[in-house]
């Protein structure tokens, strides 16, 4: 139990009710392991980005048992929910998600200015992770001041700056360029990987597939099988 | 949390200005119209503040407002002077003549006979002049806007004359009135004189002003004259109210001025509303990332309503400062006398303005919270 971040056991998710029911996700028994990169992957509308919302606590299960860290989210809501979000998930969004009107180690400050940090302090920290990102230089500049994978390095500095032990990421890479796209997978792997920490990475990019350490494979709202990547980054 | 609800108010600057000029703008009207209105109205009892030396005005008991009065007699005068408790009792004339400048221009005028031995009723500011002075025969105390209307762009002397109703009068004084609800010229005179300027009609005198004796209440005084004679008795800030609330319930001057306030108050709801909502709208991806991210509902609410609260603030500061500066411009614009912004306008300003942003982001404030953190996820 403890060298899982994430426990699912038959977790389903539907969506509206009787007539105009979906069922997204039915019966999703998954683990996801403490120091390891997991990849979630399926054909367009298997439910990946579902799932993915049900384990960091922004969907309620339907039905099922949810541990995430040892904490029972399908039984914690409201101001308790929101709480442990703060504390214990990175989040990275395949359209990054920064505030325009704050700079690059602003937005990286976001956690810490959410958990009532002095604003210097916190933008100081960011600034030294972005250095650790090669973004050292422009940590000043605004979001429309920088292209897609700068960018997108800034919101892993966000969902890093806080330590969290789950970073969750979907789709990191589509909406950049092949050759940007391997860069920042390696600069994830770099800086998220920690023994004490998971990074659960929703894609249908196979580009990236070798940098996962697993491979959850999904399809129609079931994780069909579990691939291990032998090491193959 | 709040530097960054600060960033994203001022981010976007076209509508951040947009917002601020929509409250400017009705914290400019509301405030303005109101100030002129209040003006209006209080000028409707300009003669009556400015009798400063007797504070009982005694009136047919059928008389509503200073502008209409039902003449007292002789004995009403001896009555109310035996009522106990009355130091003093003079009359009062109010009317209107009509006077002729030396280049043949004439004017409506509202003419004030004072009683003829005590001269009680003159205004306190004397520009120029000595009130004794009109002891003497065919002899007028003028105010300001008199004088400037029929000698224009001349210094202010004394013995200069005019054509009253056929008399030719000469000018012993320049006094300051406050300016009366039509915006005539008042010329004041001895009350015996006043009435053969006016001629004709007998019964002349349109109020007897009263002073009590030392240690007597004024309203219980009030009471005993009304009781012994069966004239009404108010004193000068009783009469003063009543007639302003006869303009305000017998001429549609309110409803204008209304209307003009609740159309300022209607477009800054509006336009502020919509601005602000559609500023929110745009940010709620923001929003969206800021609660997946773990700020709660709560703060994301100070959020919206510090947002708020800025524009408020900046906008009313704007909007009554544009006010302020419209009447200290004016303020030596004699036809313009009076009208000032009051204290009490701007705080009731301020209490719209503060309703007018509550509402606005209220509508936002739904939106938010609304707002599945899930959608983050979703392109
Ligand atoms: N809030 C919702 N209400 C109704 N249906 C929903 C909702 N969210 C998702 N769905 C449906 O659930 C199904 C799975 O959606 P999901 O976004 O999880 O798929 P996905 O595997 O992430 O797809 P993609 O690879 O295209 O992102 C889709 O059919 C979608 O229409
Ligand atoms: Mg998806």
């Amino acid at each position: 139990m403890n060298s899982h971040a994430v426990v699912c056991k038959q977790i389903s998710k539907s969506f509206g009710s009787g007539e105009d029911e979906v069922k997204v996700l039915r019966g999703i028994d998954l683990e996801v392991p403490l120091g390891e990169m997991t990849f979630l992957v399926g054909p367009s509308g298997c439910g990946k980005t579902t799932l993915l919302s049900v384990i960091a606590g922004l969907l309620n299960p339907s039905q099922g048992d949810l541990h995430v860290l040892g904490t029972p989210l399908h039984a914690i809501k409201g101001a308790k929910a929101v709480e442990f979000r703060r504390i214990n998930l990175g989040f990275v969004f395949q359209q990054f998600n920064l505030l325009p009107s704050l700079t690059a180690a602003e937005n990286a400050a976001v956690p810490l200015l959410a958990a009532n940090w002095n604003r210097k302090k916190a933008v100081e920290k960011a600034k030294t992770l972005l250095d650790d990102l090669g973004l050292g230089s422009r940590a000043n500049a605004y979001p429309n001041q920088l292209s897609g994978g700068q960018q997108q390095r800034v919101a892993f500095a966000r969902a890093l700056i806080h330590d969290p032990k789950l970073i969750v990421c979907d789709e990191p890479t589509s909406a950049l360029d092949e050759h940007t796209g391997h860069h920042v997978m390696e600069l994830l792997r770099k800086i998220a990987v920690r023994p004490e920490r998971a990074v659960l990475v929703v894609t249908h990019d196979n580009r990236i597939f070798n940098f996962a350490d697993r491979i959850a494979h999904m399809n129609d709202g079931h994780v069909t099988h579990i691939e291990t990547n032998g090491g193959s980054h | 949390m709040k530097f960054i609800a600060w960033q994203m108010l001022t981010g976007d600057k076209a509508k951040y200005l947009g917002l601020i000029f929509a409250i400017a703008f009705s914290t400019f009207l509301m405030s303005h119209q109101v100030s002129i209105f209040c003006g209006l109205m209080n000028r409707t009892a300009s003669q009556i503040d400015d009798v400063a030396d007797a504070n009982i005005w005694v009136m047919d008991a059928k008389t509503q407002y200073l502008d209409e009065v039902k003449a007292l007699t002789d004995q009403d005068l001896y009555r109310i002077r035996g009522v106990q408790g009355v130091d003093w009792a003079v009359p009062l004339f109010k009317g209107t003549s009509r006077a002729k400048g030396p280049d043949g221009k004439f004017r409506g005028v509202i003419l004030m006979g004072l009683d003829d031995s005590t001269l009680v009723g003159i205004p306190r500011r004397i520009v120029l002049g000595k009130i004794e002075d009109l002891r003497e025969p065919e002899t007028i105390a003028v105010d300001q806007v008199g004088y400037k209307f029929f000698f224009p762009d001349q210094p202010v002397t004394l013995g200069r004359t005019l054509d009253l109703n056929d008399h030719t009068v000469k000018i012993v004084a320049v006094v300051d009135s406050n300016a009366p609800f039509v915006n005539l010229p008042v010329f004041y005179t001895k009350y015996s004189q006043a009435i053969s300027f006016v001629g004709r009609e007998r019964n002349q005198m349109s109020f007897v002003l009263a002073k009590a004796t030392q240690g007597t209440s004024e309203s219980e005084l009030n009471q005993r004259i009304a009781k012994t004679t069966g004239l009404k008795a108010l004193t000068g800030n009783e009469f003063g109210w009543e007639t302003i609330w006869y303009y305000i319930q017998n001429t549609g001057i309110p409803i204008n001025f209304g209307i003009t306030v609740v159309i300022a108050l209607v477009v800054g709801t509006v336009v502020a509303g919509q601005t602000f909502y559609l500023f929110t709208i745009e940010n709620l991806k923001q929003f969206g990332a800021l609660k997946a991210i773990g700020v709660s509902d709560l703060r994301i609410v100070g959020m919206i309503l510090m947002q708020a609260l800025i524009v408020g603030a900046i906008g009313y500061g704007i909007g009554i400062s544009m006010t302020a500066a419209f009447f200290e411009a004016t303020k030596n614009n004699l036809d313009l006398r009076g009208f000032q912004l009051l204290p009490q306008v701007m705080t009731g300003t301020a209490a719209a303005v503060f309703m007018i942003v509550f509402l606005a982001s209220a509508v936002s404030v739904r939106r938010v919270i609304v707002l599945e953190p899930a959608v983050v996820f979703r392109g």
